[in-house]
């Protein structure tokens, strides 16, 4: 959703059409597109994919396949390579994870427009504060078991970064290996996977106002399957910043459900107390209106699911 | 082969134009070659060019054209009043 207009916005990436930005002012009733500047040019590597579009209050960001990030400033007409992230040292480096070589998340400083951090699977966190033109590593702290060196530089596998609402310096990512806390902007990361089933998963999502407050969707191992352990749907929440973690899903299949929950397929609202949303990978959405204490299923039989999105509308 | 002095019939898939309200499936459009067809079909239809080319540019995987019922690429020579096919192919699905 776009601050200010409320509009719309949506990443893509078609087989047949190609890669795109969608974009919806009358809650989805009609959309436009635009791939106008989206490329690394004749001589570079195609783009399969939008993963994720940000808006901010002076610019859209777009995250694609292979990892880039992408700005518009016209409202998503045209596009801009943010070519300082590609120009990272460790460009080179940078191999694909499970999803492909995929800038997945972006998180833009909540009143600083040249401050901003982006995820890439199988790479790891980057952290620019001169508005894009150079970037470092926000990696530290971050294990990477699938990597001969066990905390590298960068090579860690980020699955989703959020911010804390305090204006601070809080991020929290759930990761490859673990969930992660950061009160310095990503500079150094504290493991606080403890109390948790798996390591594993993809959402994490964080509370409007309250900083300590964060849900995740913990998984089994991709060699298990990425699925809700014990085939037991449950979200787990903590409210002190990751120290201890609080079980519910007792309202949820509890017995044979093999499901999974996808990178972007958890949402909460603005509203006190906050609603809860999760997306199903087959095709069920769960919502709870208690912060996540109980939940009901809202929709079901949709394709598997990709995104969920909350906005509040009236 | 077309008649002489006539724009090339552009045969468009419907989920292609599903993505530009208000595209006919059938667009004149004119050009020596596919290349230069694909350009006027973008002034006609703004934004269509990118859904059709990727960077490189060259047509997208997973699509084929037809210049008069043989398979072309961007520099197939268009004969004015010919038929040109833009087919998803079955490798997509």
């Amino acid at each position: 959703m776009e601050p200010g207009t409320n509009a719309l916005l949506a990443a893509s990436g078609s087989p047949w059409w190609g890669a795109a930005v969608w974009r919806s002012e009358d809650l989805g009733e009609t959309w436009s597109h635009s791939s106008e500047g989206l490329t690394y040019g004749d001589d570079g590597p195609r783009i399969t994919t939008v993963w994720n579009v940000t808006a901010t209050r002076d610019a859209i960001y777009a995250g694609v396949e292979p990892a880039g990030l992408f700005r518009s400033t016209d409202r998503g007409r045209t596009w801009a390579h943010v070519e300082g992230l590609t120009a990272h040292p460790s460009r080179p480096e940078w191999g694909p994870g499970a999803g492909g070589l995929i800038l997945h998340t972006i998180v833009p400083h909540p009143t600083d427009p040249d401050r901003m951090w982006v995820g890439i699977s199988a790479v790891g966190v980057f952290g620019t504060q001169d508005g894009g033109a150079t970037w470092a590593t926000r990696n530290r702290g971050v294990r990477a078991d699938f990597h001969p060196e066990k905390y590298p530089e960068f090579g860690q596998c980020v699955h989703k970064l959020v911010m804390a609402a305090d204006g601070a310096e809080t991020l929290y990512q759930q990761n490859h290996c673990g969930v992660y806390r950061s009160t310095d902007g990503g500079v150094a990361w504290d493991e606080i996977t403890d109390g948790l089933p798996t390591q594993f998963g993809f959402v994490v999502t964080a509370h409007p106002r309250d900083p300590k407050t964060v849900w995740t969707i913990p998984l089994t191992e991709p060699e298990a399957g990425r699925l809700m352990p014990d085939a037991s749907a449950a979200v787990w929440r903590t409210n002190d910043g990751g120290d201890t973690w609080i079980r519910s899903g007792d309202d949820l299949p509890q017995v044979d459900a093999h499901i999974g929950v996808l990178r972007e397929a958890m949402a909460v609202d603005r509203l006190d107390p906050v609603g809860v949303y999760f997306g199903t990978s087959t095709g069920r959405v769960c919502a709870s209106a208690d912060e996540g204490r109980t939940w009901a299923r809202i929709a079901d039989n949709l394709p598997p699911i990709w995104s969920v999105e909350a906005l509040v509308v009236g | 082969m077309g008649e002489p002095g006539r724009p090339a019939v552009v045969h468009l898939p419907r989920s292609l134009v599903a993505l530009f309200p208000g595209c006919p499936r059938r667009v004149e459009a004119t050009g020596a070659t596919v290349r230069e067809v694909i350009a006027d079909l973008d002034r006609r239809v703004p934004g269509l060019a990118n859904r059709v080319l990727d960077s490189g540019p060259g047509l997208r995987r997973h699509l084929n054209m037809f210049v008069a019922g043989e398979p072309a690429g961007l520099d197939t020579p268009v004969p004015q009043g010919a038929d040109v096919y833009v087919i998803p192919a079955v490798s997509g699905g």
